[in-house]
């Protein structure tokens, strides 16, 4: 098949085994979501418009919830920092580890972490950092990323597993999954025990309190925070909720929109470092809070999308991810909610990604099962005006010109005559038009009978 | 840096001031999140050992039919909070470490501390940096015992919320530590704890 769109090609090209993985994947969390949710709440909708809001007013209000949790940080004793784009945030953490004496981190999964390679720039500057969540732990050994936000692996097979970690010398060959999440287990301990510094990101924040929220489900960031002497949390600004008690809201909904799990196994509330009682875990927390264009993002028409809580289940339930994977969208954040947010967060490169937002039938699946109700599709449509008013030429690449048809649209008179002439497409084969989106249309499907024209006689005569 | 705190700030009030009104912060009743029971219960005791099953942790009330479980399953050497091991007097054939020995940290098979709460509708069970003795005695252990005072068990993630206080490192933990990374196939047991269990006690 011919396509011009970069995430048509990839998903033509994609490896049928990948393919499956990805879609069977998808639709069991969707399948899991549904059954969870609706078997626990009467009106799991009810739930997702309030989360919305509360968000959406956080966001509204973001300056003086940030300060609040700034002040509430404070007076619990962890540091606050703040990092403008991915080199700030980057120099920040290395400035920690320096300052610290800190030769070695171990890090649980954060996204954000992910926009700024910060992995590579600590590698590059001497450090050793250890992916510690069993999936971005293998993406790590193989050079990958993850093409899920909540399973990053989901694209990789058992084969593949075994075989990477045979070449690390994990063990000899052997695929069974068990086998697998064991020897990790193993390799990784030595790794928490070693490390002098912890780094998570945080799914949460509670202003009133200073709490970051971490849900996970295999412990690794409970690990971080055990073995070893430094906490640094990297945060976006838009994680911020109000207080405690709205920390209800979310954690009943992450999980079941997620992974259709009534709740993670791990729900961490951590607001600065161990008690003195306390014979484990840092003597420092560090809470950096990452911009890096979140605040575009809140001047533009499509704050919205800062809502999310990358529960991922509108990739899961989305049909063009489901076909293509997530590494199709070319950025860290995949499928719907990537396909907005992802060209927000390129900034000047949003005429590279500005395609992204066409990757969507528009059914409407995503903002359905959206925790935080974000009307995604509206969004998409901004985003391709954009592109549009731009001139943006990725945007552009396999859309046929619509000018012709625009301009009928706009003269009342030409669409009626256009109208009266449609009986005469019943007499020339439909072949023949002449508009290369009709030709490709009609190369797989048959045009039915033109039966138009009549509504607006019908509509004249009708009784008032 | 201070400059990168100034600039994200007067962003942020650049991009809202010219909003013509702004979002009111909901209210909403503690009964919206309180999820639909699983069936009736005579006691929160009771529902949180459903739940707790059903998020395959195991619930005893009974301490040598947990000693007679730890021996099944062949874990003989622990740690348990000093406070707690007076439960354990008179039990024969385990070998418990009071004081964290961290060369021990991969010899120990089970580790015994204690919770601050239990959440009924979810079988969650709530330790704290407070109450629990040490954080890798109830992490770094095959079988992690929770001792949970009956009386302690909440209804719902709410009430448990109202109980934070200051505590600095509060953990829900439902279940075990678990992975469906590799193929969708859930595998128990990653970093922390394979088998949770919590041993209701009441005082
Ligand atoms: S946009 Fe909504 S559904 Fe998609 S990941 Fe974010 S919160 Fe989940």
């Amino acid at each position: 098949m011919k396509t011009k769109q970069q995430i048509d090609r990839t998903a033509r090209d994609l490896d049928p085994e990948v393919h499956d993985s990805n879609f069977m994947g998808a639709k069991l969390k969707s399948e899991r979501r549904y059954n969870t949710l609706f078997r626990d709440y009467d009106d799991p909708n009810k739930l997702r418009e309030i989360a919305g809001n509360v968000k959406q007013h956080t966001l509204e209000h973001l300056d003086t919830y940030l300060e609040q949790a700034e002040e509430s940080f404070k007076r619990n004793g962890a540091q606050v920092h703040y990092a403008i784009d991915d080199a700030a945030v980057n120099a920040q953490v290395l400035r920690i580890m320096n300052e610290t004496g800190s030769q070695t981190m171990v890090k649980s999964k954060s996204m954000l972490t992910e926009e700024v390679h910060m992995l590579d720039y600590l590698e590059k500057n001497g450090k050793t950092v250890v992916e510690t969540d069993l999936g971005e732990f293998i993406l790590q050994i193989d050079g990958d990323h993850p093409s899920h936000i909540v399973t990053p692996i989901v694209h990789k097979n058992r084969r593949g597993i075994a075989k990477s970690f045979e070449r690390e010398g994990l063990g000899d060959y052997n695929d069974d999954p068990e086998t697998i999440t064991r020897r990790a287990r193993k390799h990784l301990r030595q790794k928490y025990i070693d490390a002098e510094v912890g780094l998570t990101g945080g799914n949460f924040v509670s202003a009133e309190s200073g709490r970051i929220v971490l849900v996970t489900n295999e412990g690794n960031a409970r690990f971080c925070m055990a073995a070893n002497k430094i906490h640094i949390a990297v945060i976006g600004i838009e994680k911020l909720v109000p207080t405690d008690r709205d920390l209800g809201l979310f954690i009943n909904l992450i999980g079941r929109s997620g992974t259709g799990q009534q709740v993670t196994v791990y729900n961490q509330f951590i607001s600065g470092p161990k008690k003195d009682s306390q014979p484990h875990g840092p003597e420092q927390m560090h809470v950096i809070f990452v911009d890096n264009r979140r605040t575009e993002v809140l001047a533009s028409d499509c704050r919205e999308i800062l809502r999310c809580i990358r529960c991922g289940a509108c990739l899961n339930v989305c049909p063009i991810y489901r076909q293509s994977g997530g590494h199709a969208y070319r950025s860290v954040y995949p499928g719907p909610v990537g396909a907005v947010l992802s060209p927000l967060l390129a900034g000047n490169r949003f005429p590279e990604l500005a395609d992204l937002p066409k990757a969507s039938s528009l059914c409407g699946a995503c903002n359905e099962v959206c925790p935080v109700n974000i009307p995604i599709p509206d969004l998409l449509l901004r985003l391709r005006d954009k592109a549009k008013r731009e001139g943006a030429k990725e945007a552009m690449k396999g859309t046929p010109n619509l000018g012709m048809w625009a301009t009928l649209c706009s003269q009342p008179t030409m669409w009626k005559t256009a109208l009266s002439m449609g009986h005469t497409m019943n007499y020339i084969p439909t072949e023949m038009i002449p508009h290369p989106s009709a030709k490709s249309w009609q190369g797989a499907r048959k045009l039915p009978k033109f039966e138009g024209g009549e509504f607006r006689k019908w509509f004249k005569k009708r009784a008032k | 840096m201070s400059s990168d705190r100034e600039t994200i700030f007067s962003a942020i009030r650049a991009a809202l001031d010219p909003l013509p009104k702004r979002t009111a912060k909901p209210d909403w009743p503690t009964e919206l999140v309180i999820s639909n029971p699983s069936g009736t219960f005579d006691s929160l005791k009771a529902q949180f050992a459903d739940r707790l099953a059903f998020a395959s942790g195991r619930y005893y009330d009974s301490v040598p039919v947990l000693a007679d479980f730890l021996k099944a399953e062949g874990s003989i050497l622990g740690y348990c909070d000093p406070t707690l091991i007076s439960l354990f007097e008179g039990i024969e054939g385990l070998e418990i470490d009071t004081d964290f020995d961290d060369s021990k940290i991969n010899d120990y098979t089970f580790g015994i501390t204690r919770a601050t709460a239990g959440v009924a509708e979810s079988g969650t069970i709530m330790l704290t940096d407070t109450d629990t003795s040490c954080r890798l005695g109830a992490l770094a252990p095959w079988i992690h015992i929770a001792v949970l005072n009956e009386a302690d068990i909440v209804p719902h993630f709410p009430a448990a919320i109202e109980r934070f206080g200051d505590d600095p490192s509060i953990i829900f933990a439902t279940g075990p530590s678990k992975t469906a990374d590799v193929e969708g196939i859930l595998i128990e047991g990653v970093h922390g704890p394979g088998i949770q269990i919590a041993l209701v006690i009441s005082k």
